[in-house]
């Protein structure tokens, strides 16, 4: 055995083959980013595709079951059930990535700073990091939405901040255990400054776990996003939302009129799935020992 | 053991009193909350129906006049004497109306929680155990599907299915039919006190109330229980503590318990934390879905209302009452690890 | 006692079956120590598991017999196989911490054992486990009963390993690297424990490892293994004097000893004549009374207390002690990644102690002062090529771009040995002298005049070793650099070194010329260190 044995042979595009593999490897993956395209062209192209205005009212058709001409049935007020559970995708969704990235940009700079400085940088940090994770997560969220007042801009802050403490601590993490790694002194060696080794040697080591942290916590942020709106905070009716829409249909169900409620808490369940899959997908694909 | 015991009971001490500062910060944030009300809080305090002069006399009463400052000390020491504000909907001092609600809430959450932990736990160990087979599968489908599930679809679903198709459960609203008179209040919970009082008959009318809401909540906290359990059981299945163990001829139920899963505790009562959180906050939903007295839905009223004073009173006593949790859980963890307590090296 | 007869061992993985152990046949008599040695990969760990049947999941006996006084362990049903684990045969294994239960007592481990063979009841199970530690020669036994092994050194958790594997008096132990990542006197007190141990009960043994002259040491015979068969095998003098098969030839040679070129380690084919290095007068660093305290959780730590010495231009200097002597921290310093409490280090007369660690990236002596890192895998971003992280410095330090970096990433490949086609892999795409190799052309590419070396070899086979080391001699003349060679290796610093100084407790309790200090050492450590080195046996006289 001799140190210029062969190693595996470089492809160009062995990102690629992996990619391949992993999903043929696992056709749950596959089936993950086929619902997640579904869900983004149904969030972008959606609104103009429905069969009806997801607004108009008609007395007459009140409280029908699904049919050929109202597939998922029509409300109490007449409204097409099928074209409020589409158009609303386009507004969970942008709730949910709006409130992602928003936490993911403020978390990696926060955890990246306390992880690589440490410190008293990384003491206050954690006091407020700890002060935030003292809440529970989705009571918080109740609480700003309260405060700061009910609209869409809110539920996106309330949520982004309750994530934010994931990402720093994530992202805390995987920077504290490269600080001293012999690549980072190396680089330090190599006429690197601190912001330098930082940026372009130590966070992209960090961005595979964020990744797939980003992925769980989008289903995560639309289940909360949901949960707010159901118990009557942030988007108002009549806008088609899916947690509104399970909380009208609720006052239904006891009386049989079951579609109002399962069709959008069904979609709803299918795109948090969705973003879940995938999180479990890119962890695979990230690091096959990791996983769970 | 007298080297082991003062360095132990030191860091039981240092743990409490690491409680303080996050207490200080829950307090800090929660009258931020109170005064971060766009407007003038002093109306929203007094309500839709106020008038110029309730708005003024509601300002003095609540010190808004006063800086900011003085204000923080006039709340903490309202806090202290268990003063949150009154509660206009109800009238009440709202400490009085969350003191009288939360056992309800309580007994929902922990058999939630007792339920979904006797599932998980066994479930995630024998997933580990048996890498590959239908308990593994099983227990990989539950966990994504777990927490894809929104709790208030759940909970309808199956008052769809359990009361409306199949009429074996009750009425999902409260914690007791009509029929059965409440408990005499000892702790609040009703099974307890039912079962105190010896009246069976209330006692299995309280439990019918309580299983779909606390299957609801189970199902949404299962999912991280067992997967944490899973991984950890198999971080530690693959140690090499464990391999000395089989090379030692210890027998399988030793080694998968006396050594394996007590090191695997460890991961999983820290993630216990997490799922408190998870229950608190899904709980608030679970009432609201079966109209559970407890202060989840009385803080979703008092939002219909705008009865700011009763919401962030619910916020603050959520997060003492998590504070609380989270260091009877990091207490739990000194016991269990010998470690605590010594600089890590 | 027991023989093994064409045993196969494969394990099933993405790729298909990897076959571990291909047919190995062996036998050991009652009473013999039999050395099993190969290196990273040879199956000789997968060996000794199968013979306990104690195989990770995936892992499975394809082939061959296993016979044990009569027994066949190959197809012994497992609850007798759990009979015989720990009571007839024990094991004991390397990194000693991991391999103990961290939330246990290390008493109630040992009589977890003993129970379980009905050695024990449970009224003297205390005693027992008592007894017990005090044969691995414990002192104070009845209170380090109650220790958990977090409480306890590495040396003293393998000696609670070892006393949980002989609890139950086994006829046979096998010992899986038990030193490996240990002390060299922690090492030589071990191994001396556990001989004496294994002579006095009248057991066997096998002993698994990579250090061919720890086995010729301890061993009665010697079994060689390379990817998965047994090349040779053998009593130790004979191996060393003359060995049968080329890779046994070749770890012979790459096996350090006392009083031979560093170009004797390679294969004879291979020895090119040495070029001499050049040695001035002048010093190039200057170290002054250095000082180094930093605050830890009970108290301040005296990493460093007050050192000096002096490296001249072209000098190269060893700096030689075991794990918390203060070596690492000293190099960091020196390499200014870390700022002294106290102390001067002149570098062509200049205090460079003075500059800050925080703001040295700036200065121009940067790129005089480089270091080749312990960990070659760790030390390379797994983001980034082998061209990329060659470049760093070039581009960074050295200002260069487009054609010309290029140029040089290639000069300095070739310099290194690495070939020009592994300059575009990533660093899991390359073996451990690769990756070796791209770090010191890193360490390299702005030609410095100080080169730190800590450990660069460490986490390498022997045989890379040597063929590491010798590169480091030729671009040591090529390029007239000054080393500072830290190692715990003393074989290694006697080979590579003009000047050695060996510490302890942060200080410098011996310094010299590298023959004075390895031939006639005047502290006692610096002799225990000497005396604890493995001792190969006199090799074959090479053409």
């Amino acid at each position: 055995m001799t140190d210029t044995a062969a190693a595996p042979r470089v492809h160009p595009q062995r990102k690629l083959d992996h990619l391949v593999y992993v999903l043929r490897a696992n056709p749950v993956t596959l089936l993950a980013f086929v619902m997640f395209a579904l869900i983004v062209l149904s969030a972008i192209f959606g609104p103009a595709l429905i069969p009806y205005d997801p607004l108009a009212t008609n007395a007459a058709r009140a409280l029908q079951p699904p049919s050929w001409d109202h597939w998922f049935g029509t409300d109490n007020v007449g409204r097409d059930v099928f074209s409020r559970v589409i158009v609303a995708t386009r507004l969970d969704l942008s709730i949910s990535v709006a409130a992602v990235a928003l936490s993911f940009v403020v978390g990696s700079i926060l955890g990246s700073a306390a992880g690589y400085w440490g410190g008293w940088i990384d003491n206050i940090l954690n006091r407020i990091l700890d002060t935030i994770m003292a809440f529970p997560l989705f009571v918080l969220a109740m609480g700003i939405v309260a405060a700061l007042g009910n609209t869409i801009e809110n539920i996106i802050y309330a949520t982004a901040i309750i994530n934010v403490p994931f990402y720093a601590r994530l992202v805390r993490a995987e920077v504290n255990i490269r600080r001293d790694a012999g690549f980072v002194r190396a680089a330090k060696l190599a006429g690197n400054s601190d912001a330098r080794v930082l940026a372009m040697h130590i966070f992209p080591n960090a961005l595979p776990p964020m990744m797939v942290q980003v992925s769980l916590n989008l289903g995560w942020a639309i289940l909360n996003a949901a949960g707010l709106s159901f118990i009557g905070l942030g988007v108002r009716p009549p806008t088609p939302e899916w947690g509104i829409m399970v909380a009208e249909g609720a006052n239904f169900i006891v009386s049989g009129e079951w579609w109002m409620a399962l069709f959008p808490g069904l979609w709803l369940m299918m795109a948090v799935f969705t973003f879940n899959l995938l999180g479990d997908g890119l962890r695979d694909l990230v690091d096959p020992r990791k996983r769970t | 053991m007298q080297t082991h015991t003062y360095p132990r009971l030191r860091a039981v001490l240092l743990r409490v009193a690491q409680a303080i500062p996050v207490v200080i910060g829950v307090v800090i944030i929660s009258f931020l909350l109170t005064r971060a009300l766009p407007g003038d809080p002093a109306v929203f305090f007094a309500g839709a129906a106020a008038d110029e002069a309730s708005i003024a006399e509601i300002r003095v009463a609540l010190g808004l006049d006063k800086p900011l400052i003085q204000q923080f000390f006039i709340y903490v020491g309202d806090l202290l004497q268990g003063d949150l504000g009154q509660s206009i909907s109800s009238g009440q001092p709202v400490a009085s109306d969350l003191a009288n609600r939360l056992p309800a809430s309580l007994e929902l959450t922990l058999t939630a929680l007792v339920l979904s932990c006797g599932i998980a736990i066994p479930l995630g160990i024998l997933a580990a155990t048996r890498p590959g087979s239908w308990v593994d599968h099983l227990c990989r489908v539950l966990v994504t599907a777990g927490v894809s599930l929104p709790t208030f679809f759940t909970g309808i679903v199956l008052i769809y299915v359990f009361y409306y198709l199949l009429g074996i459960a009750p009425s999902p609203i409260g914690r007791l039919d009509f029929i059965y008179l409440d408990p005499d209040r000892v702790t609040g919970f009703y099974l307890i006190d039912a079962a105190l009082m010896g009246d069976w008959e209330t006692w299995i009318g309280a439990a019918k109330q309580l299983v779909l809401p606390a299957i609801t909540l189970a199902l949404f906290t299962l999912a991280p229980i067992a997967r944490m359990t899973r991984a950890a059981m198999l971080t530690a299945l693959s140690s090499d503590f464990i391999r000395t163990a089989r090379a030692a001829g210890l027998s399988n139920r030793k080694i998968l318990y006396g050594y394996a899963f007590r090191n695997a505790l460890l991961p999983v009562i820290t993630t216990l934390g997490m799922v408190f959180s998870f229950a608190l906050g899904a709980n608030v939903l679970v009432e609201k879905v079966f109209a559970w007295p407890g202060i989840g839905s009385y803080a979703v009223e008092a939002l219909v209302v705008s009865d700011y004073a009763a919401v962030q009173g619910f916020v603050l006593a959520m997060a003492l009452l998590f504070v609380a949790l989270n260091l009877a859980i990091d207490l739990l963890y000194t016991v269990i690890d010998p470690r605590i307590g010594f600089a890590a090296k | 006692m027991l023989s093994v007869q064409d045993l196969a061992v494969s394990f099933k993985t993405r790729r298909g079956d990897v076959a571990a152990v291909r047919g190995i046949s062996f036998d050991l008599a009652k009473g013999e120590i039999l050395g099993v040695v190969g290196e990273s990969g040879s199956g000789k760990s997968v060996t000794s598991y199968a013979l306990m049947r104690i195989l990770d999941a995936g892992g499975a006996i394809t082939a061959g017999d296993i016979t044990y006084s009569g027994l066949d362990l190959r197809r012994a049903a497992e609850r007798d196989m759990r009979d015989i684990r720990g009571r007839e045969i024990s094991m004991i294994f390397q990194n000693p911490r991991a391999a103990l239960n961290p939330i246990r007592k290390v008493g109630h481990q040992i009589e977890d054992v003993l129970r379980q063979h009905g050695r024990a009841t449970r009224y003297d199970a205390r005693a027992q486990a008592i007894s017990a530690l005090e044969a691995v020669r414990i002192n104070d036994a009845e209170a380090r009963y109650d220790a958990y092994p977090f409480e306890l050194s590495g040396g003293m958790c393998q000696r609670i390993v070892c006393a949980i594997a002989l609890a139950c008096d086994p006829r046979l132990l096998i010992a899986d690297e038990p030193t490996t990542g240990l002390d060299i006197t922690t090492q030589k007190a071990v191994m001396d424990l556990m001989r004496d141990l294994i002579r006095a009960r009248e057991m066997s043994s096998i002993l698994i490892t990579h250090d061919l002259g720890l086995a010729a040491q301890y061993c009665d015979r010697i079994v060689v293994m390379k990817d998965g068969v047994i090349v040779e095998q053998g009593d130790p003098v004979q191996i060393f004097a003359q060995p049968q098969h080329a890779y046994t030839r070749k770890l012979v040679d790459a096996t350090p000893r006392a009083g031979e070129s560093i170009r004797s380690l390679l294969p004879p084919e291979d020895r090119r004549d040495l070029v001499d290095h050049m040695v001035q007068d002048a010093p190039l660093l200057d170290v002054r009374n250095l000082v180094k305290t930093y605050q830890g959780k009970s108290g301040p730590v005296h990493a460093v207390r007050d050192i000096s010495f002096v490296i001249k231009q072209g000098q190269s200097v060893g700096l030689v002690g075991e794990s918390g002597c203060g070596k690492s921290t000293t190099s960091e310093i020196l390499v200014r990644l870390m700022d002294a409490t106290d102390g001067e280090i002149l570098f062509d007369g200049d205090d460079i102690a003075a500059i800050p660690a925080k703001g040295f990236a700036k200065n121009p002596r940067r790129s005089d002062i480089q270091m080749v890192f312990q960990d070659a895998t760790d030390s390379l971003n797994p983001r980034h090529t082998a061209r990329h992280t060659i470049g760093e410095p070039l581009r960074q330090l050295g200002k260069l771009k487009g054609p010309a970096l290029t140029a040089r990433i290639e000069e300095l490949a070739t310099l290194v040995g690495l070939p020009l086609p592994l300059l575009d892999r990533f660093p899991h795409q390359l073996s451990g002298g690769q990756k070796a190799r791209v770090g010191i052309a890193r360490a390299i590419a702005l030609e410095p005049r100080f080169l730190i070396l800590d450990e660069p070899t460490a986490a390498l086979d022997v045989s890379i070793q040597a063929v590491v080391l010798n590169l480091l001699v030729d671009l040591r003349a090529k390029l007239g650099m000054s080393y500072l060679f830290v190692s715990h290796d003393l074989h290694v610093v006697r080979l590579l070194c003009d000047h050695v100084i060996v510490m302890k407790d942060g200080q410098i309790i011996e310094q010299g010329p590298a023959s004075v200090v390895m031939n006639n050492p005047q502290d006692a450590y610096t002799k225990a260190l000497l005396a604890a080195a493995p001792k190969p046996p006199a090799r074959r006289q090479s053409a």
